[in-house]
């Protein structure tokens, strides 16, 4: 790609580049100047619109219909930035945070701007530490220079933004759970509809966007929704920052056009499996996002059509590479035990069948599967998918599925011999 | 008492009108901040706070991970077993603070020096196995690189 088509690296992360002299001298807050000086609202949201930009939490949902639900004769339109970033594999919102903050600020003012929202809330995961100390440094920059508060650049334009820390619960991702705790309750998920953007945070309009989404508004607005539209693949358009993690030899966060094909992150960015061992699965998008074996890897790019073609997702975009001579059995229970531990208890498919799923794949795991486990690994899941109110259901149920169905003989190995294939092995 | 209703004076600007109860989970951190722990007295003031039900605060304080209702040792160490930590030797790093602090995951070292425990992922993916360490994160961790850690402690 180009580096005009950049949005993200477009600086030497390494350094102070996450201060306000540093965004500034990278053309940080121009296109700020020209929304409150130059735009109507109306304009910004049409550039989002058509950027074709999605969500990239890892629902895709396009953001110009999200903001377009938006009912703005019931008063108050708040706007909440997700930056609860807890999905495993997946770590760009944090890169972002650390290195970039004031371009998320930047982004939730034009946000704001465009959807008339006075009061913006970050909700950042409690864990974190040093993003959370430069995102309030950022912020304390940005209203000392008139950019946030009262009257940002002297316009008649106000807007506020609160930093609110969660408190360790991955649930609080999904918007509805992040409303209610943002409210002060735990953070059981909201049935839907009605959608947040009708009814939200104290039942008032709200639009909840992933901190990438929101960091991408100030290259739409600066550049353009149609020099945007334009990069990457037509239907799931733009420039992402995709994670790769796992056996890999450099893990790290890559900006690509989305259609970049997943080998050359893997062996071109990446540079290939640990130990030059060969490739054996790829969980494509998020710890949620049905596994891919090294074959159904081959021609598949970082795009959602190409993704879902190949019976997955691209979520996230944490890529999650596995290198042969792994236990799939054991993997798959370090994924069965955080979805078990994450299930918020509100819907019984979910918590009951998370936690089935766990003490099935411990049983095995301990040499004393039984034939039936197999069985059960393979209808529990399909028990929960599509019947819970979020989507945490459908995330505990689809690497059990993608698991048993693409590498079963591994689980029946194990059941059989009461002992891995693989010497129970996760590291390559 | 006081000093949650100082906390609240001090939070509250911050929030728009109406939005007394967001100060909950706020109030909650401020109070394990100061006293490692959150107790019954504090949970009783953030509910008269925020003007919500105990009931509220009891939910928000007992289902959320970060916060404890017992005290922790002086130094809390919080271990990835996610799945991209797990790939690069999480369990390996586990084990070891096992073995060096002598104590279960869960557990408190009999100094009062040490909790260890295990959480799910911290975002560190790419520079797994990770671990945080009070609020400080360490990353691209070996056995040699958790005693160079221990060690830096007070």
């Amino acid at each position: 790609m180009t580096t005009a088509e950049r949005v993200f690296f477009t600086f030497d992360p390494t350094g102070e580049s996450h201060g306000l002299d540093a965004y500034r001298r990278r053309g940080g807050y121009e296109a700020l100047v020209k929304a409150v000086r130059a735009l109507q609202p109306a304009d910004v949201a049409r550039e989002v619109t058509t950027s074709g930009l999605r969500g990239r939490g890892g629902a895709n949902f396009p953001v110009g219909q999200k903001w377009s639900l938006v009912d703005r004769t019931r008063g108050t339109v708040y706007l909440c930035c997700n930056a609860d970033e807890g999905e495993p594999g997946t770590f760009k919102d944090r890169w972002i945070l650390e290195h970039s903050p004031h371009q998320l600020i930047e982004g939730m003012l034009l946000a704001a701007y465009a959807l008339g929202v006075r009061n913006a809330f970050v909700y950042i995961r409690g864990e974190f530490d040093l993003p959370l100390r430069r995102l309030r440094g950022a912020l304390e920059e940005a209203r000392a220079a008139g950019l946030v508060g009262e009257r940002v650049l002297g316009t008649p334009f106000t807007c506020d933004i609160v930093v609110h820390r969660g408190a360790g619960a991955y649930v609080c991702g999904e918007e509805s759970s992040l409303i209610n705790s943002l409210e002060g309750r735990k953070g059981y998920p909201r049935n839907k509809p009605p959608f947040p953007a009708i009814r939200g945070l104290y039942q008032m309009p709200t639009v909840v966007n992933n901190v990438e989404t929101l960091s991408s508004i100030p290259w739409i607005v600066a550049s353009g929704g149609a020099a945007y539209a334009a990069i990457g693949s037509k239907s799931n358009p733009g420039s992402r920052l995709f994670g790769i993690s796992g056996h890999v030899k450099r893990p790290g966060i890559y900006e690509h056009p989305t259609g970049y094909p997943m080998k050359s992150i893997i062996f071109d960015d990446a540079g290939g499996v640990l130990e030059g061992k060969a490739l054996k699965a790829v969980i494509p998008g998020g710890s949620s996002t049905p596994v891919l074996t090294a074959a159904e890897v081959e021609n598949v790019t970082l795009d959602a059509d190409s993704l879902r073609q190949a019976g997955s997702m691209l979520g996230s975009g944490g890529v999650i590479v596995v290198a042969e001579g792994t236990c799939m059995v054991r993997l798959l229970q370090v994924l069965t035990r955080f979805y078990a531990h994450e299930s918020c208890g509100q819907c019984t498919p979910c918590r009951e069948g998370t936690g089935w799923m766990d003490d099935i794949l411990v049983r095995i795991l301990a040499g004393k599967g039984r034939r039936a486990d197999l069985e059960s690994l393979r209808s529990i899941p399909e028990g929960i998918l599509g019947k819970t109110v979020c989507a945490l259901g459908d995330a505990a149920a689809m690497p059990v599925m993608s698991f048993v169905r693409k590498f079963g003989d591994e689980f029946e190995y194990f059941v059989e011999h009461g002992r891995s294939r693989y010497d129970g092995r996760l590291e390559a | 008492m006081s000093d949650i209703r100082k906390k609240f004076d001090e939070l509250r600007p911050a929030y728009p009108p109406g939005m007394d109860a967001s100060l909950v989970l706020p109030l909650l951190h401020a109070a394990q901040e100061a006293n490692g722990c959150v107790g019954e007295g504090d949970a009783a003031a953030i509910a008269a706070c925020a003007g919500v039900p105990d009931i509220q605060v009891s939910e928000a304080l007992t289902w959320y991970t970060m916060f404890r209702r017992e005290p922790p040792g002086r130094h809390v160490v919080k271990v990835c077993r996610n799945i991209s930590c797990s790939l690069r030797g999480a369990e390996r790093v586990v084990e070891h603070l096992r073995k060096r602090l002598g104590v279960d995951v869960g557990g408190t070292s009999a100094d009062g020096r040490f909790t260890l425990l295990t959480v799910e992922c911290l975002a560190s993916c790419g520079t797994a196995p990770a671990m945080q360490v009070g609020d400080t994160y360490h990353e691209n961790l070996d056995e040699a690189g958790v005693d160079r850690v221990l060690d830096g402690l007070r």
